[in-house]
Parts: C-alpha cells; structure tokens; sequence
C-alpha cells in the first residue's frame, strides 16, 4: 500500500511516460498532418512533466524512503526506493526539456511522431530500469532504453552522418547488450538467483571464478551504457551525428540510466564485503575505469575543433567523475553513502547542464551556423539571451562557483577524500582543471570572438519560441541548483545510504 | 538583514538595467546604484566597533542561516561586517556609482549589458566583503570575475581578448591553489569544527585543534596551507612576480571597469591575505615575515621601477598600484597595531586615488583618444579642471600630507619602523620609503610632458574641456580623498578595533 492507494500507485512515473507514449502515437492516428508537431510536442511534454512530478510527490510522501521501506512488487522483481525515484525525476526532467526542444528542432521534418514517442518509450525503459530488482528486468529495461536510441541515432535517415553513427551505436551496443546478458547468465549460474538480494545471500562455495566472470561482463554492459572506458569508442560518432537533441538525451538521461544499473545492482547483488571475500573486487575495476575514463575524456575533448564533438568528450569525461560513486567505496567505509548520494546529485545537474548545452547545439544547428568553434564566433550579438545560457552551461560544466557543477563536483571529490580516496578526487580536480580550457573556449567564441564575415551571423534568422524555452530553463535549473542544492543532496545521500 | 537587501538591490538592479533599452540603461544604473551607497551609510552611522569579526569580536548587521552540510560541516549563508570589512564595503557602494558615470561617455555600444554587468559585479563585490562564511565567500569571491571578464573581453582596448582570458585563467588557477590551501587547514581541524563558518576555523586554529590529517604533522599542513593561500591571493593584489596580468587587464579594460579593478578586485586579495593568511595562521606568518616583509619591499621598489619605464599613462597607474600594494603587504606582516590598521586604511585610500587616476586619464583619453605620454603636452590649457584634479590625485599618490594617501603611508611606516614580529623592520621600512621618491619621480615627470607647456597635440577634431558628468565623479573622489586625509579617524578608529585582535593573535619569540 502507498498512502492508501495500491501499491502499483508507486510505479506511477513509468506507467505515466508510458502512457504518454501510447498518447502520442494516438495523436498522430488521429491528426497525421504537419500540424500535429505542436500538439505532440504539448502531450509529451505535459506527460513527462506529469512523471516527474509523480516523482516528487511519491519522494515527497516519503515512498520507498528508510524509514517507510521500499515497495515491492510483482514478487520482487520491482523495488521503488528513495533512489529509483531520485533517478526517475533526471529522466522525467530531461525527458520534458528534449521533447520541448524538438518541436522545433523539427519543425520542417517528418513524421514527428516517431521521434515524440520513440523518446517516451526508452524514458519508460529508463524509469522501469530505475526501479529493478532483478536481473532479468535489468536486462529488458535495457533493451527497452537501447533499441528506441538507436533509431533515435538515425533519425535524419537522408544525413550520412546520423545513419553512420546509428549503425556504430547499433553494433556496439548490441555486442554489449550480449556481454551483459552472458554475464547475467554466468552470476545466475552461480548463484542460481535472479533477484539481487537472492544473489548477495547465495552461497557461491567453488563458484567465485563463475561470479568474477559475471561481474566483470556486466561492468562492460555498465560501461557501454555510461560511455566509460573501454566500451565508450561509439559516443562520440553517435553523439555527433545524431539530431542535437537526441544526442542531449542520450548524453544525459541514457548516461543516467547506466548509472543506475552500476549504483543498485553492484552494491545490492555483490555486496563490498562478498566482494572483496571473493577476490572480484569490482570497485577497484570501476575506479580504475573512472580515473582512465576522466582523464581520456578530459583530455580528448580539448582538442577538439568541433563544438558538439567537443562536449560528446567532456561528456565521457563526466561519466568518469560519475563513476567515482562505485568507485571510491570501501567495506565499512564512514562515507560510501555520501559519496554515492553525491554522484547522484552530479548526475541531477549534469542532466540540466549538459542537457542545456547539446540543445543550445541544437539551436546552432537549426540556425545552420556551422559546427566548430570559429563558426559560433559573435553568436552573442544576434543571440544574447541563448549566449548566456550557454555561458552558464560551460562555466557550470567546469565547475565555477557560481553554479551548481561546483558543489555537484565538488561533494563528490570531498565524499572520496573522506573515504580515503584521496588520489581519485585529485585526479578529478585536475581533470577540472583541463576542462576548464575547452569549456571557455565556446565562452570565448561566442562573446569575444567576431564574427568570421560581416554576413555570418545572417543564419541566425529564427527564434525557435520552444527551444529557447527549453534552454533558458535549463540555464534557471542550474543557477538555482546552486542555492537550491542542500534538499537534492540531503534526498541523494539518503537513498544511496539505504544500499549499504 | 539590511546587508542582504543591499546585495539584492544591487542585483535586481543588474536584472533590471540588462532588459532597460540602452538610451537610458546608464541613468537608471546610476540611480540604482545609489541605493546600496545610501544604506551603506545608514549601516555605518549605526555601526559600534567591536573587535574584529573571526577572533570572537562583535559582528554588525549579522544574519546566519543554514543552508547544506557537506562532510559532517554546515554551509551557511552567514554574513556581517566588522572594523575591517565595513570601510571597503562603503568604499565599493561609493565607487560603484561614480564607475557607472564615468562610463556614460567612452561606452557607446551595448549599454544596458554594460551597466547591468556593473551592477551584477558590485553586488558579488559587496558579497565578498560581507560573507562570513567560506562556501559562500568562495562563490562570491568567484562571481566577480565572471562580470570583469566580459567587461574587459567586450568593451575593452584592441588586445581585449588576450587581456581578459589572461586575467581569467591567471585568477582562476589562483583561485584553485588557495581553495586546496584552506580546505586542507579544515581538513586538518578535522572534528574541531562544525561548519565552514570563518569565526569558527579561526578560533579553533588559534586554540590550537589542528591535528594530523593523513600522517602530516598539523605544522606542516598550516605551512602548506599558509602558502598555498599565499600564492593564490599574491596573484589577486598582484604581488611581484605574479603580476603580469595586471598591466594588461587594466591598459585594455574600459576606464569603469579598471577603476572597480584597481580601486576595489585588488583589494579581495589585501582583505582575503588579512583575513585568511594574517589572522587564521599568525604564527606562519610571523615564521615568514622575512620573505614576505623583501618581497612586499620588492613589490614597492619593481612595480615603481615598471611605472618609470612606462609611456603609456594608464600603464603607469597600474604599474604604481603594485607599487602600492607593497606598502599594503609590508603594513599587514609587520603585525603592530598601525602596520595592520594602516594597511586596511591604505586600502581603501588607494582604492579612491587609484579611481581618481584612473577616472582622470580615461576623460583625457576620451578626449585625445591617446593616453601616450610622448603624443601630447600642454593639456592644462585645454583642460584645466581635469588636469586640476589629476594633479592633485598624483600629489595624493606620492603622499601629501592630508590627503587620504599620506595617511595610510604614514601609519604603515609609523607601524614597522618599530615592529617587533619582522626582524630588520627599519631596514625594510627605509627601503619601502624609497619607493615614494621613484613614485614622485616618474608621476612628476610624466604631468611635466603631458599637462604644462605649451599646449601640443596633432588632431583633426576639437580638444576642449570635458562635459560635466566627467569632472563630477572626479571631484567626488578628490572631496573625498581630502576629507579621508584630513578626518582619517572616521575609518581608522574603526579599523584599529578590528585590527588589536589580529596583532594580538601572533607570538613573538624572544
């Protein structure tokens, strides 16, 4: 039961993204004209909204949180707690400001529809994925996330680009897809469950080599969904031609997604102190992963000349930050749940930062002002409130103080110190430092640089009403952050306490 | 609360002049303006000193809310004033609208983006010198930049663009070093505090509770993070050798934003090296005061030598504000009652005479559209109210008695001729003195070229006298700097409660 109501009320978030994705396929039914783009763009919207406020109020009401106790359903294999729903409201969120944006991103496309309903669908994955307790859901919410992406990759089928990158996406991501599963199959081998707790509670006597296997393979299934090393090579082809805005969702709510696989189904299966009995020490392998992951993506993206490849780079290098939550814990350590609540509240503000900067992406590319740097020189002149925005993206991307990617980051690096994980935040804060380089270069260009010829700011001849919404939403989201920081951190550290 | 409503005042004014059309985004942003320097003398009328606000003293106008932990310590917004910070928080709402008038006439594009950045910049201002707290000093302290990059990278000189990345890159690195700095002191405090509240690190410090953190012995971590801290500030005021910066980010900043560079960003870092270096860890200091008593004497003696070497007039004021800011590092290390006092006294004289300079070579150049000592003389004959007042700012610059400059020079020298923390304290004093012959010597000669004599300046557009709202803010400041001269006690009574403490903070050996 959940404040009286039925307990399925407790999946309401999935149920409403998909049911909004059933909505929209409805409206086009119903209206297969051009038109139709606003009204789709309005349902999805109104929809994802919906989601996420079906979040905060079952957060709110204190669903799944310690004191009440997770809800369970459908014999175990669902478990709502305080850290699905956390994950849920990124994906809500994100979900809302790609839909949003994309009415006008496609404005002058076809067939809309497939593209409104194709992201509700693998955000009901993601949020389905957010609340699994077995392996067995792990797996199909999976698929449900992946397979829409790669259509998404696609989507402009005339661009070689786009249809390259979705078929790179497509073979990585089903070879990893088949890594994951075989590694499910090898822990339920030795573990004969199916259920994360089930797992953690097996007796493995003889079958730790089994396990270790297991274990090391979903690592590279986690790996690929989070675009870390070794498994990270499709991001930035896909990331770059993909249409903007799927590239935002991907980069954001995907990525989140799987975090959310690596946060509960580690530490909840394969609990620190089997692990390390075991000799499969998967925290070793995944600070391993964060510290090669930060500093490859770190160091990639500063020499990159084009913007949107640029950020597909900064954007593994945060996955490695990100990573740092599986990363720098230890068994008995004073601060595994702060640190891993602290990756999560990352993760929130990377969803509105990142999320902002791919659509503001999305925005050059509606204009057609080009791709690289020099090509966004002066934009400021013509574009002053978008310039802005993006201006905050970066700087809060790199973590200045005045926005909210410093406490994010900066919670995390000290969660690891405190968890004797000092070489781990160092590395991070020099990373920090790195970006910090390419992130003021769009800065530069935008508000220092002139423009290449008196005539290339002309492109800039539409205002986009919906994706400037979009953006400047996701600029106020991460200015308020910032003061608003202390109930996100407070809500993170709470649901990734009630894992250990 | 009244602190609170003058930073809102301040940046509800930004918002407001950013969406005000440009004709007349510069009079509202003056008028707004006006609010936080009013209440900043309502706060002042009303102000009881009462010792200095991190060593237990009485905190003005103090507001503390909590706002997160992080690591087991509470993040507040906590902010007040003491003795040290209320005379910088006047002088910032005092220049900050004589800035914005100054710029009605050399800014001709972009108004209401420039005002609004001014506005924006003076509330992060008013911030840094009201919060009380690190985190939120630290975000504070960062935001100003934001708003002086754009300052310099859009309105600026011809270099703009390198002189304000330059600037950006140069603080931000700075800032970094220092934020390692002082998280490792609170590491090191370990459970002896409970928040990042600076009253609370800096009593426990005095009390002694630094402890082992990873195995370091706590003196070696109060070093490292007296050095760190250091280091990133050294960049701030800029002390020789980190000084590189400055003469760029001022040649090619528009004349506003070079007098809120000089006359309040370089006083962040005397205050932030007052508050966190001399006041937290004494005792390094005192260990140190040698290096730092030669490098402040390097600073005076280098920074003047630069200003001789100079052509360029706007380059000569910048050259001699690290030439004063020596003076400002030599008052602080010596650790007697006037050296301290007199530093945070010369502060905010230097930041009106420094603005004065500034102001006056900007309405020249607004005028001559070359500020090259070379290219023009005889200038008092066209303008004669605005080489009137340059003049008398440059005499206040070398020091003439009652004028504000005399007397933050005069209670500094009068403080480490005798100071028992700094060994060779005459030695280090008689050579920073002779750095007032060198400023004398080069601001003389360069009035002598370019203002007397027969008047010299190749043109194909009229040179006359320079509107009225150009001379005003220059006459404010010159009253001002009289007034502060003559009256020095309407400060110093204040600054000197707030600064007993901090001297005696330190142990002196022997």
């Amino acid at each position: 039961m959940v404040n009286g109501l039925p307990g399925v009320t407790a999946l309401l978030p999935a149920l409403l993204l998909a049911a909004t994705g059933l909505a929209l396929l409805l409206v086009d039914t119903i209206r297969p004209d051009a038109r139709s783009n606003t009204s789709m763009a309005i349902v999805g919207a109104v929809g994802s909204l919906a989601a996420l406020a079906a979040t905060v109020w079952l957060t709110a009401t204190g669903v799944g949180s310690a004191d009440a106790g997770a809800v369970y359903l459908f014999s175990d294999a669902v478990k709502v707690d305080t850290l699905g729903l956390f994950f849920t409201a990124i994906f809500a969120s994100v979900t809302a400001l790609v839909l949003v944006a994309g009415h006008d991103y496609f404005d002058d496309g076809v067939n809309p529809a497939a593209f409104y309903s194709l992201v509700t669908f693998a955000a009901t994955g993601m949020a389905l994925l957010a609340v699994a307790n077995s392996l067995a859901v792990v797996f199909v919410a999976l698929e449900m996330v992946s397979l829409p992406s790669y259509v998404l990759v696609a989507y402009l089928k005339q661009n070689r680009g786009s249809v390259e990158a979705g078929l790179k996406y497509f073979l990585v991501g089903a070879l990893s897809s088949a890594i994951f599963l075989f590694g499910i199959s090898l822990v339920y081998a030795a573990t004969g469950s199916l259920i994360l707790a089930d797992i953690a509670s097996a007796s493995i006597e003889g079958l730790t080599g089994v396990l270790g296997v297991g274990i090391v393979m979903m690592i590279g299934g986690v790996a690929f969904k989070t675009a870390s090393v070794p498994f990270h090579f499709w991001a930035p082809e896909a990331y770059e031609g993909a249409p903007a805005p799927v590239s935002a969702f991907l980069s954001s709510a995907s990525k989140a997604a799987g975090f959310v696989v690596a946060f509960r189904v580690f530490t909840e299966a394969f609990p620190l102190e089997m692990a390390v009995s075991a000799n499969v020490d998967w925290m070793l392998a995944f600070a391993i992963l964060a510290a090669v992951t930060m500093t490859l993506g770190n160091f990639a993206a500063a020499v990159q000349e084009e913007v949107k490849r640029m950020l597909a780079y900064s954007s593994i290098g945060h996955a490695g930050y990100a990573l740092i939550g599986v990363a720098a814990l230890t068994v008995d350590g004073p601060a595994n749940g702060t640190v891993m609540g602290a990756a999560m509240a990352h993760l929130l503000v990377y969803g509105f930062m990142n999320t902002g900067a791919f659509l503001f992406v999305a925005m050059a590319e509606r204009w057609g002002v080009g791709r690289t740097f020099a090509d966004y020189a002066g934009l400021w002149r013509r574009a002053p409130v978008a310039s802005v925005a993006m201006a905050v993206f970066m700087f809060s991307l790199a973590g200045l103080p005045p926005f909210a990617g410093f406490f994010s980051k900066y919670f995390l690096f000290q969660a690891a110190i405190d968890n004797g994980f000092v070489w781990l935040a160092g590395l991070g804060a020099i990373n920090s430092v790195v970006s910090l380089y390419y992130y003021s270069r769009v800065v530069k260009a935008l508000f220092l640089d002139d423009p290449a010829s008196p005539t290339a700011l002309d492109a800039v001849d539409v205002r986009p009403t919906a994706l400037y919404a979009a953006v400047v939403f996701a600029a106020v989201a991460t200015v308020l952050l910032l003061p608003g920081f202390g109930p996100v951190i407070e809500t993170a550290e709470a649901a990734a306490s009630a894992l250990f | 609360m009244i602190l609170e409503a003058l930073m809102a005042a301040a940046f509800v004014g930004a918002l407001t002049v950013f969406l005000a059309p440009d004709e007349w985004a510069g009079r509202l942003a003056f008028a707004i303006s006006l609010i936080p320097f009013v209440g900043s003398l309502y706060l002042w009328s009303g102000f009881e000193a009462g010792g200095n606000a991190l060593l237990g003293g009485d905190i003005a106008y103090a507001t503390q809310i909590e706002w997160l932990e992080v690591g087991g310590r509470s993040v507040s917004w906590f902010v007040g004033v003491d003795g040290i910070s209320l005379p910088l928080f006047v002088l910032t709402t005092f220049l900050v609208p004589l800035a914005i008038v100054s710029a009605w006439t050399p800014v001709d594009s972009r108004q209401s983006q420039f005002y609004g950045l001014m506005l924006f910049m003076e509330a992060n201002l008013l911030g840094v010198f009201a919060a009380l707290d690190f985190f939120l000093w630290f975000v504070f302290w960062e935001a100003v930049l934001v708003p002086m990059y754009f300052l310099i990278g859009i309105w600026g000189g011809p270099r703009r663009k390198y002189a304000a990345i330059k600037f950006f890159v140069y603080t931000n690195a700075a800032s970094l070093l220092m934020f390692i700095g002082f998280m490792s002191l609170v590491f090191a405090l370990g459970d002896s505090v409970s928040s990042f509240a600076l009253p609370e690190i800096a009593q426990a410090v005095a009390a002694g509770g630094l402890g082992e953190w990873f195995g370091i012995p706590p003196d070696t971590v109060a070093l490292f993070a007296f050095l760190a801290m250091f280091l990133g500030f050294a960049v701030k005021v800029p002390i020789v050798p980190f000084h590189t910066w400055l003469p760029d980010a001022h040649v090619q900043a528009p004349t506003p934003a070079s007098v809120l560079l000089a006359g309040v960003l370089l006083k962040m870092g005397t205050y932030a090296l007052l508050r966190f270096n001399f006041t937290m860890l004494p005792d390094q200091a005192s260990m140190l005061a040698v290096p730092i008593a030669a490098i402040a004497v390097i600073s005076v003696i280098y920074g003047a030598m630069l200003a001789l070497a100079q052509k360029d007039l706007k380059r000569i004021v910048a050259y001699s504000s690290v030439s004063s800011m020596g003076y400002v590092i030599l008052g602080l290390i010596v650790f007697t009652e006037y050296g301290v006092g007199g530093a945070t006294f010369q502060m905010v004289a230097h930041g009106l005479i420094s603005g004065l300079m500034f102001m006056a070579v900007g309405v020249i150049y607004n005028t001559t559209h070359t500020r090259m000592v070379g290219d023009m003389a005889g200038m008092a004959d066209r303008m004669p109210v605005t080489v009137g007042i340059l003049v008398a700012g440059a005499f206040g610059y070398m020091g003439l008695p009652l004028m504000a400059g005399f007397a933050g020079e005069f209670f500094i020298f009068v403080g480490s001729l005798s100071a028992p923390a700094l060994p060779y304290a005459p030695v280090f004093t008689a050579l920073a003195m002779f750095g007032i012959v060198i400023v004398a010597g080069y601001l003389l000669s360069a009035m002598q070229s370019t203002l007397f004599g027969p008047f010299d300046l190749e043109t194909d557009y009229e040179v006359g006298p320079a509107a009225f709202h150009d001379v005003a803010p220059l006459a404010v400041l010159l009253v001002a700097i009289i007034v502060l001269g003559v009256a020095p006690d309407i400060f110093f009574e204040m600054i000197r409660d707030a600064a007993l403490p901090v001297v005696e903070g330190v142990t002196i050996d022997g």
